[in-house]
C-alpha cells in the first residue's frame, strides 16, 4: 500500500510569514543592546595591490569616543574556511580596493567613522592584475607569495610560487582520441564578469566578549556552526564558550555563507569586553568587501557525432576569484568535478584553475559556479545545434545524462527527470512555434538550455536535529540550518509533522542558536532540504518510537498495530483507541496502580552521506565520489527585442526542475520565480564595473541595477518534476540555487535566435547587441 | 546644532532630540524603537525604510528628521492597531515575501497606493511598488496579492 502523505507534499502559508509581514520578525540590526552598545567603522584600501609601509593611528586614539583602533598588527593569523589566506585587517599588503587596513571602536558611528579619516597610512602601490589571464602569466606579480605556506584542506591543489590557488584536473577517456572521432566540433570562449548578490540586508555583526571570557554574536549569516569553529579556532578558546545566533537574514544568496566581516565585529568586541560592537556594512562596503560572483574566462570545445551524441569536451576554466580564495577554491573545484553540463559525454578533459586576481574577493553566489560555466555549455550546445541541422532541444535530449551513466568523475550519476525536465519547458514556452510582434521593429525570440548542479560540501558534511514536546502536545524542532527565505523551516515542520501525525499548527522550528541548537555544516549548496531533513525525519522517528513504546508498556497493546494520527496514538485493531499526545508527552500514563510509565518525549537525529570520498587522484580528478547527487533542469525565455535599440524585454518563462519530491510544492515553484529573476538581472544587465584601478564604478543600486517589479516577466511558468532521489527524505533534493543557471545562456541563445548575432560575454546589454548586430565577426555560423 | 522635534508617531505625539543632519530612519530604529523601517541602502535607492509622512509614502533614509515636525508619521507599527491589514492577510495568504526585508517596505508603499486607488490595475500596482527592490521573490507573488486586493475592493464597491 502506498501512504498518503498528510503534510509533505501539500501547499501551507510559510511558517515565517506572519512575522515578516508584520514586522515582527527582528533582524540583527533591529535587536535592542542597550546604552552599552559600541560602534565599529573601518578604513579600506583605495589601492587594488600596496605594500602598507606605515600605519600612524595616534590622531584616531585622541578623538573623544573612542575606545580601540585596531590593525593587522593586532591580528597576525589567517583565517578562511578552505585554504587560510586571508586576514583580519591586511598586514603588510593590500591586494584589493576596499580591504579593510583599520577598525575602530566608538561610542557612536559617525565618531568611529570621523576616527576612521584620521587613520595615516603610508603605501608602496605594486603593479596589479584584474584578469585571469594576466594572473596566470609567468612573470605575473605574486599576489600571494606566501601561498605555499597557507594552511590548507587536503583535496586543494595550491600551486604556490604562482597565482593559482587551486587547480582541478578531470581526465576521463581518451579526450584527443574522442575529438578525432567526432563529427563536428565547436568551439568557443566566453566571459562572465563579477556580479553582486546585493541582499537587501546589508551584512551585520553585534559581537560581544563578556567577562567571563565568552564571546557572544549576533550574525546576519548562512553558517552559525562555521562560524564558532572559526572563531573558536583562531582566538583559541573553547567551543562551548563562544555563541553564534542568528536571527533573520534579509537575504544570504552566497555571500553570508562562510565568515567574513564578522571577524572584525569580533576583534573589536575583544578589544572592548563587555560592550556590545556593532559593525553594519554600507551598501557600499557591501559591494567591495563582503564577497561576489566569481568572473569566469573560459574555452569550451565540444565534439559531436553525426547523430548528435557527444564524444568529447575540453573546458578550460580560469576563474578570477579576487584577493582571496579562502571559500572561492570551492567553486573552482566544485565547478572542475561538474563543467560538462547535464549530458553524458565518454572524453573529458576539464582544467579549472582559481587564479588570485586584485579584484573584490569572490566565494559563493547562488549557482556556486554553475551559472558561469553553464554559459559556456548552453551556447555550445546551441551553436552545435545550427551547425548539425538540430533542434537545440532534440540535441539536448539526445545527449541528457541517464541514471547510471558515468558523469565527469565517472561516478554513476543518480535517478532524474531531465528529460521530462526538458519537455515540460519546450511545451510550455511553445518550443518550435513562431512568433511574430505587432511592431515592426521588434522581434520576438526563444532560448533554451539546460543545466545540472549538485552541492558542494566537503565530504563529511552533516547535520543534525532534535524534537521536544510540550503538554499540550506541540513540539519544536531545534535545528540549525538557516531559513534564507527559501523555506526552510515550514519544509523540517512538515517531515517532522508528517512521521509524527501532528497538524502544522503544532509545530515550531526556531532559527539557530549554537548554544541549543544541534550541529548544522551551513546553510549553503542547495542541500538543506536533503540533508537536515534527513537528520529531522530521524529525529521524528526516534521520538515516534518513544511513544510507540510508552503506549505499548501502559496498555499492553503490540508496537505495531499502534500509528500516529491526528496528534495522537491510534491503534489499527480498536478503532475507538485514541490517547492525544497532550495526554502523556509530558506526564506520562498513569497505570492502574496510579504509578506512571513514560516521561517527556524527546526525539533526536544526525544525518552524513556515508558514500561521499573527496580524495581523488589529483592529476585525473577520478578514484573518489566527491559529489552526494545533481538536481537537474531545464529554463527558456520568450524575448522582444528591440532591433533599432536593443532592448530586450523577457514575455515569458518556464524552468522545470526535478527536486526529488517537493516538500512546500508553492514554497519550491516561489524558488523557481525569484531565481530566474535573479538570473535574468545578470542576464541582461548586471556586472560590476571597474576602472583600470580596480576602483568600482557602480557601487550602488542606481549605477548597479536589479531587476524591479516592473522588469519581470509577466508570464512566469515554474513546473516541479519529482523523480525521487534514493537518500533524500520523502525524496527530496534541493533546487534553490540551481533556477538561475539556465537563464544567461537561454537569453544569449534567444538573441541568438532571433537576430543571428551571439552574445559570449554577459551581460546581453542592448549596446552590445546593437554595436554587433549584422558584423560578420558577431554573427552565428549556420549549417 | 539640537533640535527638539515634536511628531505624531503611529498616533501618539512623540518629542525626540535631533542633530540636525539625522536621517528619519536613524531615529525612528535608534531613539524611538521603532525597527520596521528597514536600512537597505541609506541612499534612496531600494525603498526597505519607507514610511508615511501625512499620508505619501517617503524614504526615511533621507529625509532629515527636522523635518518631520508637526507631521504624521506611520510605520508597519502603525497599521496594525485591529491586527493586520487587508493588504497584509493577501501578503500572508500569498507567501508573498522570502527574507522578508524588504515586507515592512512595500506594505507601506501598497497601503499608499490602496489608500489612493482602491482598485487598481496590475500595471499601476506595479509602477506604484517600482521604488521596492526585492532580491528574492522575483515580485510574482506581491502582485498576485495585490491584485486579489484590488479584486476585492472592486467588488465591495470600494
Ligand atoms: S534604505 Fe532608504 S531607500 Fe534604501
Ligand atoms: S523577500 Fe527578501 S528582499 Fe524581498
Amino acid at each position: 500500500m502506498k501512504e498518503e502523505l498528510k503534510v509533505v507534499g501539500h501547499n501551507a502559508v510559510r511558517l515565517d510569514i506572519l512575522e515578516k509581514v508584520t514586522g515582527a520578525a527582528e533582524y540583527t540590526d533591529d535587536l535592542a543592546f542597550g546604552p552599552n552598545l559600541l560602534h565599529m567603522a573601518v578604513l579600506s584600501s583605495p589601492h587594488a595591490h600596496a605594500k602598507i609601509l606605515s600605519i600612524d593611528t595616534s590622531e584616531a586614539e585622541k578623538l573623544p569616543g573612542v575606545h580601540a583602533v585596531l590593525t593587522g598588527k593586532d591580528f597576525p593569523e589567517k583565517f578562511g574556511l578552505y585554504l587560510k589566506d586571508k586576514s583580519i585587517f591586511a598586514v603588510d599588503r593590500v591586494r584589493q580596493v576596499g580591504e579593510q587596513v583599520a577598525g575602530v571602536v566608538a561610542s557612536t558611528y559617525e565618531i568611529a567613522r570621523n576616527a576612521c579619516k584620521r587613520i595615516k597610512v603610508e603605501y608602496e602601490v605594486l603593479p596589479e592584475i584584474h584578469d585571469p589571464y594576466d594572473s596566470i602569466k609567468e612573470d605575473a606579480i605574486l599576489i600571494h607569495p606566501d601561498l605555499g605556506n597557507y594552511e590548507i584542506e587536503p583535496w586543494l591543489d595550491a600551486q604556490p610560487g604562482t597565482n593559482i590557488a587551486h587547480l582541478r584536473k578531470i581526465r576521463k577517456g581518451d579526450v584527443e582520441k574522442g575529438f578525432e572521432e567526432a563529427d563536428v566540433i565547436v568551439e568557443g570562449e566566453y566571459h562572465i564578469p563579477h556580479v553582486a548578490h546585493t541582499c537587501i540586508e546589508t551584512h551585520i555583526s553585534v559581537s560581544k566578549f563578556s567577562m567571563d571570557g565568552r564571546l557572544t554574536m549576533w550574525n546576519s549569516t548562512q553558517s552559525p556552526h562555521t562560524q564558532r569553529n572559526i572563531m573558536a579556532h583562531s582566538l583559541g578558546i573553547p567551543h562551548k564558550n563562544v555563541r553564534v545566533i542568528a536571527p533573520p537574514i534579509g537575504g544570504g544568496f552566497g555571500g553570508k555563507a562562510g565568515i567574513s566581516m564578522e571577524v572584525m565585529a569580533a576583534a573589536g568586541a575583544k578589544a572592548c569586553p563587555g560592550h556590545p560592537v556593532k559593525l553594519r556594512w554600507t551598501r557600499e562596503e557591501e559591494f567591495y568587501n563582503s564577497s561576489q560572483r566569481t568572473g569566469l574566462r573560459n574555452k569550451v570545445k565540444m565534439g559531436f557525432k553525426k547523430n548528435g551524441k557527444l564524444v568529447a569536451i575540453k573546458h578550460q576554466m580560469f576563474w578570477d576569484v579576487g584577493a582571496s580564495a579562502e571559500y572561492g577554491s570551492n567553486v573552482v573545484n566544485a565547478t572542475g568535478f561538474s563543467a560538462t553540463g547535464p549530458y553524458y559525454i565518454p572524453n573529458v578533459y576539464i582544467d579549472s584553475y582559481a587564479c588570485y586576481t586584485n579584484n573584490p574577493i569572490c566565494s559563493a553566489y547562488r549557482g556556486f559556479g554553475y551559472s558561469e560555466f553553464s554559459f559556456g555549455i548552453e551556447s555550445t550546445m546551441d551553436r552545435a545545434a545550427k551547425k548539425m541541422g538540430f533542434d537545440p532541444v532534440e540535441l539536448r535530449k539526445i545527449n541528457a545524462i541517464k541514471e547510471g551513466e558515468g558523469v565527469a568523475y565517472d561516478v554513476p550519476m543518480n535517478p532524474n527527470g531531465l528529460i521530462e525536465c526538458i519537455d515540460k519547458v519546450a511545451k510550455e514556452i511553445e518550443w518550435g512555434k513562431e512568433e511574430k510582434s505587432d511592431d515592426p521593429n521588434k522581434i520576438i525570440a526563444k532560448g533554451f538550455a539546460s543545466v545540472w548542479k549538485a552541492p558542494a560540501m566537503p565530504a563529511n558534511e552533516s547535520s543534525s536535529a532534535f524534537i521536544k514536546f510540550s503538554e499540550d502536545g506541540s513540539i519544536n524542532v531545534l535545528v540549525s540550518g538557516m531559513d534564507l527565505g527559501q523555506g526552510f523551516l515550514t519544509a523540517m515542520a512538515k517531515i517532522a509533522a508528517e512521521v509524527l501525525g501532528l497538524t502544522l499548527d503544532k509545530v515550531r522550528v526556531e532559527l539557530p542558536d549554537t548554544d541549543r541548537n544541534p550541529y548544522e555544516w551551513q546553510t549553503v549548496a542547495s542541500h538543506v532540504t536533503w540533508s537536515c531533513g534527513n537528520a529531522v525525519k530521524r529525529a521524528a522517528i526516534d521520538a515516534k518510537n518513544k511513544i510507540l513504546d510508552i503506549v505499548q508498556r501502559a496498555h499492553f497493546i503490540d508496537k505495531s498495530q499502534l500509528y500516529l494520527e491526528d496528534n495522537g496514538v491510534k491503534c489499527t485493531t480498536q478503532e475507538s483507541f485514541f490517547i492525544p499526545y497532550s495526554d502523556f508527552v509530558i506526564t506520562g500514563i498513569q497505570t492502574e496502580h496510579n504509578t506512571w510509565i513514560g516521561g517527556p518525549i524527546l526525539g533526536s537525529g544526525m544525518f552524513m552521506p556515508e558514500y561521499t570520498n573527496a580524495m581523488v587522484n589529483p592529476e585525473t580528478g577520478l578514484g573518489g565520489h566527491p559529489m552526494v547527487h545533481y538536481t537537474v533542469g531545464a529554463g527558456a525565455v520568450k524575448i522582444e527585442i528591440d532591433k533599432e535599440t536593443g532592448r530586450i524585454k523577457v514575455l515569458k518563462m518556464a524552468e522545470a526542475f526535478d527536486l526529488g519530491k517537493a516538500i512546500n510544492p508553492d514554497l519550491a515553484k516561489d524558488q523557481i520565480v525569484g531565481g530566474f529573476v535573479q538570473g535574468m538581472g545578470t542576464a541582461l544587465w548586471e556586472e560590476c564595473i571597474f576602472d583600470e584601478k580596480g576602483k568600482m564604478l557602480n557601487d550602488g543600486f542606481t549605477d548597479y541595477k536589479i531587476p524591479t517589479i516592473l522588469d519581470v516577466p509577466r508570464d512566469m511558468n515554474p513546473i516541479l518534476v519529482e523523480v525521487p532521489q534514493p537518500d533524500g527524505p520523502y525524496g527530496a533534493r534541493g533546487h534553490s540555487e540551481h533556477t538561475m543557471i539556465p537563464v544567461m545562456p537561454a537569453v544569449a541563445n534567444a538573441v541568438a535566435n532571433g537576430l543571428g548575432v551571439r552574445i559570449t560575454d554577459v551581460p546581453v546589454t542592448a549596446e552590445k547587441i546593437v554595436m554587433r548586430m549584422g558584423k560578420p565577426e558577431f554573427m552565428e555560423e549556420k549549417k | 546644532m539640537n533640535h527638539t522635534v515634536k511628531f505624531n508617531l503611529n498616533g501618539s505625539p512623540v518629542e525626540v532630540q535631533v542633530k540636525s543632519n539625522e536621517k528619519l530612519l536613524d531615529v525612528l530604529r535608534d531613539k524611538l524603537g521603532v525597527t520596521s523601517p528597514k536600512f537597505g541602502c541609506g541612499v534612496g535607492e531600494c525603498g526597505a525604510c519607507t514610511v508615511l509622512i501625512d499620508g505619501l509614502s517617503v524614504r526615511s533614509c533621507i529625509t532629515f528628521a527636522v523635518e518631520v515636525e508637526g507631521k504624521n508619521v506611520v510605520s508597519l507599527e502603525g497599521l496594525q492597531a485591529d491586527g493586520p491589514t487587508k493588504i497584509q492577510k493577501a501578503f500572508i495568504k500569498n507567501n508573498a515575501f522570502q527574507c522578508g526585508f524588504c515586507a515592512p517596505g512595500f506594505v507601506m508603499s501598497a497601503t499608499e497606493l490602496i489608500e489612493k486607488n482602491p482598485s487598481p490595475t496590475e500595471e499601476e500596482i506595479r509602477h506604484a511598488l517600482a521604488g521596492n527592490l526585492c532580491r528574492c521573490t522575483g515580485y510574482k507573488n506581491i502582485v498576485d496579492a495585490m491584485n486579489e486586493v484590488s479584486q476585492e475592493n472592486k467588488e465591495e464597491g470600494r
